[in-house]
Formats: C-alpha cells, sequence, structure tokens
C-alpha cells in the first residue's frame, strides 16, 4: 500500500501523522486529570502506529508513472474491509443488548458494560462505523468510475477513511468510558466532533476536486446523493453540536441551546441523520451498484431527478415528528407530519425506480444472491418508507412513539434497507477490486443472503407485535375509569418478543460474519481471473437512457 | 425550459449544484428552528423556576453518562392516559435549564419527568443498587458502583460556569462555592449545608441521600438529581394554565 505512493507523499503523510500524534500528546499531557487524557493518548498510540507503518514502507520503489491511467482504489479496498469487521462488532453488541433486555444481569457489575453504555456503540458502530464505512469506500469508488477519473492525490483518500476511523474509535471507546453528550447518533463530545468537521470537509474537498477532473460532461446521479449526504451530514453536525467545553481540558461540554429548542435541534439533525446517512448515502450505492450488476440501465432519469430533491428538500421538514404530544409548538409538529407524509412520494419514486430497472432482469435475481440482496433493500426501503410516514401521523404516533414500534421501523430500515444494500454493493465489488472472477463462496452469499432476510423478519416482527402491546396496554381503561395495566405489566408481556428479537439479531450477526470470512478468503485464496471483469466504463454513465426525453 | 432540460445543464455544473442542495436542504430548518428562539409563547413563564445545585448537576451529569436516558424518557406527553400514570403533561419551561434536553425517545423504563418526591431516597438508592431487589421483574441494570464511588467535585465551579455561559443564571456566589454546596446538600449536619438552602432557597432537599453523610458518592448526587425531577418550577400543576393549553392543543 505504501509502494503505491509517491515520495512526496510518503513524507506529507508523515507529516499528517506527526501532526496528529502532538496533537494527541497535548490532549495527553493536558487532559491527564479526567478522560480527555485516556483519548489524546489513544489518539497519540494510533498515530505512531501508522507512522511506522508508512516508515516501514518509506524506502519502497517509487510507484511508475503510468498508476494515474488507472483508478485508485487501495482505501476503498482497506474501507470494505474495515466496514466489515464494524458490522460484526457493531451488531455482535446489539444482540448482547438486546440479550441484556432478557438477562438484565450480565453486567459483571462494571459501568463500562452495562446497558446505557453499550447501547450507543451499537448504535454508532453499525450506523457510522459500519454504514459510514462502507458510504465513504464505495464514494472512492463510485465517484472515480463516473467521473472517468482518478482521484488527484494518494494522501487525501487516506486521511479520510483513516481520519474517520480515528472518530469512530473515539466514539466507542469513549462511552464505554462513559464520555457521551446523551444526543442520539451525536454523542461523541466536543474534540471529537471538531476533529470530525475536519475529516468531513476533507472529504468533501476531495470529493469536488475529483469531480473537477471529470471526462464526463454530466455528474451522474450517484454522485447527487453522495454530495447530498456529505454536505448535509456537515451542516447537521455541525449546528447540532454546538456546545461549550468547560475547559479546553476537559472531555465534559454543555449544549448550546437547552430544553424544546435543543429537543428540536436534536431531532432535526436526528432525522436527518437518518434522512442523509442512513438514506441519501445508500442510494447514492444503490443507483450505481443496482444497475451494474444487473446490466440494465436506470428505468427512469425524471424519476431519479424527482425524487432526489424530494427527498432533499422534504426531509429537513420532517424531524419534528419526533416530538409529536410533547411541548414543541404545535405549528411545527404538524409541518413536521404533513412533510413527513409527503415525503413518501420521493421515497417511492426512488423504490420504484430501483425495481424498475430490475424488470427484465428477474432471472438474474433469482440466480444471484448479490443483486438480489440489491432488491430485497429496495423493497425494505419502500416499506419502512411507508411505515415511517404512517408512524408520522399524529394519532398513529400517539401508540407508537416510546415503544418498540419505533425499534421495529428502525431495524426494517436497518436491516432489511441500509444492510442488505451494503451487503449487496460489498458482494458486488469485492471481485472487481481484487480482480477476482467472483466472491470464493458463492454458495455463503447465498446463505448469508437467508440468514440476513430471516433474521431481519423475526426482528421486525417481533417488535411490531411488542410495540403495539405495549403501546395498547398503556392506554387500556379498566371497569372502573382506571388503567388497567402497571408499567411492569407491560414489562412482563415484552419478554417472549425480546427473546425472540435477540434470536433474529442473531441469525444477523451470523450472516455478516460468515460474509466477512467470505470476503477475506475470496482476498487470500481465490485465483486471479483470466479476464479483467470489470470494464471500467461505468455501464450507467452517460447513457441515452439518462437523457431528457427518453 | 423545461424543469429538466435545466437540470440537464445545472448537472454538469460541480458548484451551482452543491449550493443546490445546500439551498434546498436549509429552508425547513430555518424556518422550523429560528422562530423558536423568537416566539415569547414557545416557553411559557415560570418566575419560581430554581436552578439545579451543584450536586443535582452532578447528578444529572451521571444519568448522562450511564445512559438513563436510552430507557427513560423525561416527556409527559399531552395525552389522558399518560397524565393519569405519570401526572401532569410536561411543560416547555420545565426543560429551559436543560442543557441538553433528556426528553428521551424511548420507554424501555418509565417516564421520570416528575419521579421527584415519588418514592424515598432509601427506596432510590435500593433500587439502584439492584433494581430486582425491589422489582422482581425489572429489566434495569444494578448500578451498584454509584454507591462505591466518591463523587469528584472537583471540577462543578467549572461546570456551572460553562452552564452560565449558556444561559443558566448561576450567580458569582453559586459558582465560587460550588463544591463546598455539593458537600453540605449532602452532609445535613456539616458546616457547608447552610449556604445551600440560602444560595438555592429553602425548598431545597439537604439530607445524607445515600443515608452516610460526609463525602458524596454518586450515589448521592443521582438520587439528589431524581428528588428534584419535575420539581423545579410548580407551574405544570396550575390548573388555570393547564386548562387553557389544553384547549388550545
Ligand atoms: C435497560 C433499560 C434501563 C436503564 C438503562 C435504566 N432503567 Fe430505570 N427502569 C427500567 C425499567 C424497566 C424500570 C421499571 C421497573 C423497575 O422499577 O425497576 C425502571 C424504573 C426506574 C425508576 C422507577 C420509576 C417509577 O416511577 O417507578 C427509576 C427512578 C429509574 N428507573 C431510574 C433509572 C436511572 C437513574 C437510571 C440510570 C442510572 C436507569 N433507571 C437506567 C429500565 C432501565
Ligand atoms: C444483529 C443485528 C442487530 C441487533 C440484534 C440489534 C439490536 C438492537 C437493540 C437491542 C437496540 C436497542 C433497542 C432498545 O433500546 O429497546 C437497538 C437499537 C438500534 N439499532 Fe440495532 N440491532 C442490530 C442491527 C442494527 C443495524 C445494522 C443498524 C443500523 C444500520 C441498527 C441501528 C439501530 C438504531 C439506530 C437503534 C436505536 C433505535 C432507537 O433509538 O429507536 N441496528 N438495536
Ligand atoms: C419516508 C421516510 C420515513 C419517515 C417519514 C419516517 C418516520 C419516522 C417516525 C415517525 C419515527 C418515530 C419517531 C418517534 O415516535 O420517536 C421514526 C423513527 C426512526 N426512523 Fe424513520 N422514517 C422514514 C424512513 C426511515 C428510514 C429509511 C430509516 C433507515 C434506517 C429510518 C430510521 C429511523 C430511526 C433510526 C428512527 C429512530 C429514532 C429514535 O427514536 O432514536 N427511518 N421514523
Amino acid at each position: 500500500m505504501i509502494a503505491q505512493l509517491t515520495r512526496n507523499e510518503r513524507q506529507t503523510a508523515l507529516l499528517i501523522l506527526l501532526a496528529v500524534a502532538i496533537g494527541g500528546l497535548a490532549m495527553a499531557v493536558g487532559g491527564r486529570d479526567n478522560l480527555l487524557g485516556i483519548h489524546g493518548a489513544i489518539a497519540m498510540a494510533l498515530a505512531i502506529v501508522m507512522m511506522f507503518v508508512v516508515i516501514g514502507g518509506y524506502y519502497a520503489p517509487e510507484p511508475t508513472e503510468d498508476r494515474t491511467a488507472s483508478y485508485y482504489d487501495d482505501p476503498t479496498k482497506v474501507g470494505i474491509i474495515i466496514a466489515m469487521v464494524w458490522a460484526v462488532i457493531g451488531m455482535a453488541v446489539g444482540d448482547w443488548v438486546a440479550w441484556l433486555l432478557v438477562f438484565p444481569d450480565m453486567t459483571f457489575d462494571a459501568g463500562w458494560a452495562s446497558f446505557g453504555r453499550l447501547r450507543p456503540i451499537h448504535t454508532s458502530g453499525v450506523i457510522f462505523g459500519f454504514g459510514g464505512n462502507a458510504l465513504i469506500a464505495t464514494s472512492f469508488y463510485v465517484m472515480q468510475r463516473t467521473s472517468r477519473a482518478r482521484m488527484p492525490d494518494q494522501v487525501t483518500p487516506w486521511f479520510v477513511l483513516l481520519g474517520y476511523n480515528l472518530f469512530c474509535i473515539i466514539a466507542a471507546t469513549g462511552y464505554l468510558m462513559g464520555v457521551t453528550q446523551s444526543r442520539e447518533y451525536a454523542e461523541p463530545e466536543w474534540y471529537a466532533d471538531i476533529w470530525l468537521v475536519i475529516v468531513w470537509v476533507t472529504y468533501f474537498v476531495l470529493y469536488l476536486r475529483t469531480l473537477a477532473r471529470r471526462k464526463e460532461p454530466h455528474i451522474y446521479v450517484a454522485n447527487w446523493y453522495y454530495l447530498a449526504f456529505i454536505l448535509v451530514v456537515a451542516m447537521l453536525h455541525i449546528v447540532n453540536n454546538l456546545a461549550v467545553p468547560i475547559s479546553l481540558t476537559q472531555a465534559k461540554s454543555y449544549s448550546l441551546f437547552s430544553g424544546v429548542q435543543d429537543a428540536m435541534t436534536q431531532w432535526w439533525y436526528g432525522h436527518n441523520a437518518v434522512a442523509f446517512f442512513l438514506t441519501a448515502g445508500f442510494l447514492g450505492m444503490m443507483y450505481y451498484y443496482m444497475p451494474k450488476r444487473a446490466g440494465r440501465p436506470i428505468y427512469s432519469y425524471r424519476l431519479s431527478i424527482i425524487s432526489f430533491w424530494g427527498i432533499t428538500f422534504f426531509y429537513m421538514w420532517a424531524g419534528s415528528h419526533h416530538l409529536h404530544y410533547t411541548a414543541l409548538p404545535h405549528w411545527v409538529q404538524t409541518l413536521g407530519m404533513t412533510f413527513s407524509v409527503m415525503l413518501l412520494v420521493p421515497s417511492w419514486a426512488s423504490a420504484g425506480n430501483a425495481l424498475m430497472t430490475l424488470n427484465g432482469a428477474w432471472h438474474k435475481v433469482r440466480d444471484d444472491a448479490t443483486l438480489r440482496f440489491m432488491m430485497v433493500a429496495a423493497v425494505f426501503y419502500g416499506l419502512t418508507t411507508f411505515e415511517g410516514s404512517f408512524m408520522a401521523i399524529r394519532p398513529v404516533n400517539a401508540l407508537s412513539h416510546y415503544t418498540d414500534w419505533t425499534v421495529g421501523h428502525v431495524h426494517a430500515g436497518a436491516l432489511g434497507w441500509v444492510a442488505m444494500i451494503t451487503f449487496g454493493a460489498i458482494y458486488a465489488s469485492v471481485p472487481w477490486l481484487w480482480k477476482r472472477e467472483s466472491m470464493w463462496s458463492p454458495r455463503l452469499v447465498e446463505v448469508h443472503f437467508w440468514l440476513a432476510l430471516a433474521g431481519t423478519i423475526i426482528y421486525v416482527f417481533a417488535m411490531w407485535n411488542s410495540g403495539i402491546i405495549q403501546g395498547l396496554m398503556w392506554r387500556t381503561y379498566g371497569e372502573g375509569g382506571t388503567l388497567a395495566y402497571s408499567f411492569v405489566d407491560s414489562l412482563i408481556a415484552m419478554r417472549p418478543y425480546y427473546i425472540a428479537r435477540a434470536v433474529g439479531g442473531l441469525f444477523f450477526l451470523l450472516g455478516a460474519a460468515i460474509g466477512l470470512y467470505n470476503i477475506w478468503m475470496t482476498i487470500r485464496s481465490a485465483p486471479e481471473a483470466a479476464y479483467d471483469m470489470t470494464p471500467d466504463e461505468p455501464v450507467v454513465a452517460g447513457m441515452p437512457a439518462m437523457q431528457p426525453g427518453e | 425550459m423545461s424543469f429538466f432540460g435545466f437540470h440537464y445543464r445545472l448537472e454538469r455544473k460541480t458548484i451551482p449544484f452543491v449550493l443546490a442542495i445546500v439551498g434546498v436542504a436549509s429552508i425547513g430548518g430555518i424556518v422550523e428552528i429560528a422562530p423558536l428562539f423568537t416566539i415569547h409563547q414557545t416557553v411559557e413563564a415560570a418566575p419560581d423556576m430554581r436552578v439545579y445545585t451543584p450536586l443535582e448537576l452532578a447528578g444529572r451529569n451521571i444519568y448522562i453518562r450511564e445512559g438513563c436516558y436510552a430507557c427513560h424518557s423525561q416527556m409527559i406527553r399531552t395525552l389522558r392516559d399518560e397524565v393519569e400514570r405519570y401526572g401532569p403533561y410536561s411543560l416547555a419551561v420545565e426543560s429551559k435549564y436543560d442543557h441538553p434536553h433528556l426528553w428521551g425517545s424511548k420507554r424501555t423504563g418509565p417516564d421520570l419527568a416528575r419521579v421527584g418526591g415519588k418514592y424515598s431516597d432509601e427506596w432510590h438508592v435500593a433500587h439502584l443498587y439492584n433494581p430486582r431487589d425491589v422489582m422482581p421483574e425489572s429489566v434495569m441494570p444494578a448500578y451498584r458502583w454509584l454507591k462505591r464511588n466518591t463523587l469528584d467535585t472537583s471540577t462543578l465551579s467549572l461546570d456551572l460556569k460553562a452552564m452560565r455561559a449558556v444561559g443558566v443564571p448561576y450567580s458569582d456566589d453559586m459558582i465560587a462555592n460550588a463544591t463546598a454546596d455539593a458537600y453540605g446538600q449532602a452532609s445535613p449536619d456539616s458546616a457547608q449545608a447552610d449556604g445551600v438552602k440560602s444560595r438555592y432557597g429553602e425548598a431545597t432537599n439537604v439530607r445524607a441521600f445515600d443515608g452516610v453523610q460526609g463525602e458524596p458518592t454518586e450515589m448521592d448526587a443521582l438520587v439528589a438529581y431524581l428528588q428534584i425531577l419535575g420539581k423545579l418550577t410548580d407551574v405544570a400543576h396550575t390548573p388555570v394554565k393547564q386548562a387553557s393549553t389544553e384547549a388550545g392543543k
């Protein structure tokens, strides 16, 4: 990997690592009496390890000039492996947490092992660790292919990928130690947030620089979504994390906003983390890999445009559906509800566009588990957005809010859509990237598919049941006009569903672990394909069907 | 020129495309969030509203650290069954000093917005020590270490100062005495105890929350916080007010 870098780039890399190490040292010394110091030490240690890696390859011969005629895929390869490792970690913690709700005493009398600290490791691990790395890795791949241009340099993508993972590591270790802002999906403290801003801005600039070199006149649809993902996540992240640290050498901070304004800002962020992280980014993935794998152009250019701008506009209004019947002013709730319902149109336009793209390739869907992952993802995307729009209606939300129904909705989207489309994209790109004819074991891809599908269905049905039962028990009145059930009654009723969910989750986790193994074996032992499987010219870009007046 | 024709040209230009995304995506947030700061009715008036004492604030930070918010909401909605189960629905002003808010989104356990005063200190200590001693079916984790750990009070002045920077009216006096007040509030017989009531009001709970006076433990802080939940102001209990907002809903 280092051998691919020019001498200059090796020096730049060392300088950046040195700067990170010094920054880490400063934090470690300044914050030695609190947890900030530990994070400084972690950053410093990782930077030093990376410096040794670079120094180890420092005297390797420089790459030849003809590398510029190809794409730069090393960061994508590493990113995919990291994503799969995070998938297994994040889902293992998720399943552990699921079991904790069945056997609450499995906490070894230790703070780090209790539910409240492990749960954010699950959510951040799967969303940011697994999802984020998959998005970064595939975006590097897609932006180069659809622009027919190589990335402008070879250090920036590594900075983005590894810098982002430093953020993920700081986040996860922080939760274990109790460092958290308590903002759902934005738990890391101020210093990690600042670091992420630096990484993210670099990512954005890298994207623009690559697009600027493109040889295609048009920016392909997938890039619209990746761009929206990068840009809007930056906006959301910065506004939602505004806070005042108690001191520059202390981990703790207090959010700038309080109460109702804070809640609204948090859910404006939270819902749009769903929209621009868990939806837009993965739609970008889908718009590249699905047509490519199916060998068919995107069904409709116009539908792509309508759904893209619809999603970008409507989603930003929808956050207040997380705050129905609360102290948030009524007019904001109503706006949130209205836009959430309208959101169904662009969402289904995307899902429909995807499924229509497969029309004519159904025999491939039948035979090819990779394409089937993508097809099922599109179906779950449609289901989840329908469910979401339904749950956003105030009277429905009166029942569903605070219950496991929300958790069911989340995982219909997270397992059925986000994870499935990612597995599909990864299974498609691994043989392309490592120039293999196929995955090491297509059978295992098939096994993974069925485990994932079964796991998702078990999980989601269990949570629908428990959520609706819970919601109904809380509001049921008995004979005398008093509430019929105590809270603990509802808790007891949940137990069988919690067990079912944990079992379904185990299926899903097993599938992911098999996937990681299969990918590893593909890299290790499959023979070189006799011919290059990927014509690097994307099937999809600049196709006639992509023009107006189609 | 048709919309699609326009788009056909737009998607050839990176910077205009980027600006279009930013513009289109900004509108919703601006329309929904900015007015919350300017429209006065958003947060009700509550002249009797008091701030958290240093000990309660430390307890709140433990609540955050342990992730209690992952299972407990602090927001009673305007629904009949919730009001009957948990008490008067929550008003915006009640979390006016909550940086950050802890409304929560999941009720694996019951709402805690009005749990203050519902149980005795001993009940909370026993419950936090092992919930299943009190409630055999509970799935809440046991928090035994809270009783073992002495509370770190060294940074409390900094905490109060940061809170003041974001708009909570702590006085210089409160900031200067934060560490002593945390000690005093959990040790009623100590010399530091008197200052607490003079600074934070006669109604402040000054007790040995975990049953032991002296150096406050994390348990002292957390229980002090739980006992104040819903008690920073009385407005939510004022019947007239409640009726009028109900009509508006
Ligand atoms: C895994 C989810 C979970 C976590 C995390 C959790 N709780 Fe609970 N909590 C529950 C459940 C379930 C109940 C109801 C059964 C019981 O009373 O133990 C409950 C009950 C309570 C009650 C009694 C409420 C009432 O009105 O009866 C209090 C107080 C409480 N929890 C405080 C806390 C605090 C403080 C923390 C963090 C240190 C915490 N909980 C963390 C699940 C949780
Ligand atoms: C092995 C599979 C998985 C299992 C067993 C699992 C389990 C869980 C559990 C037990 C919770 C806590 C629910 C609660 O508090 O009641 C949870 C929450 C959550 N999980 Fe998962 N999960 C899995 C996979 C995923 C994936 C792949 C994603 C995302 C890509 C994801 C995203 C989330 C989110 C966002 C929440 C928070 C939900 C909320 O606050 O409403 N999970 N998960
Ligand atoms: C049209 C699209 C969608 C709409 C209108 C929508 C609507 C909703 C609603 C109403 C809630 C419940 C809020 C509450 O009561 O607390 C919710 C929660 C959630 N949804 Fe969606 N949803 C949509 C799509 C998706 C998708 C595709 C995902 C992808 C994974 C997703 C992930 C989540 C998550 C993670 C939460 C939980 C937030 C929390 O409480 O922690 N949603 N959504």
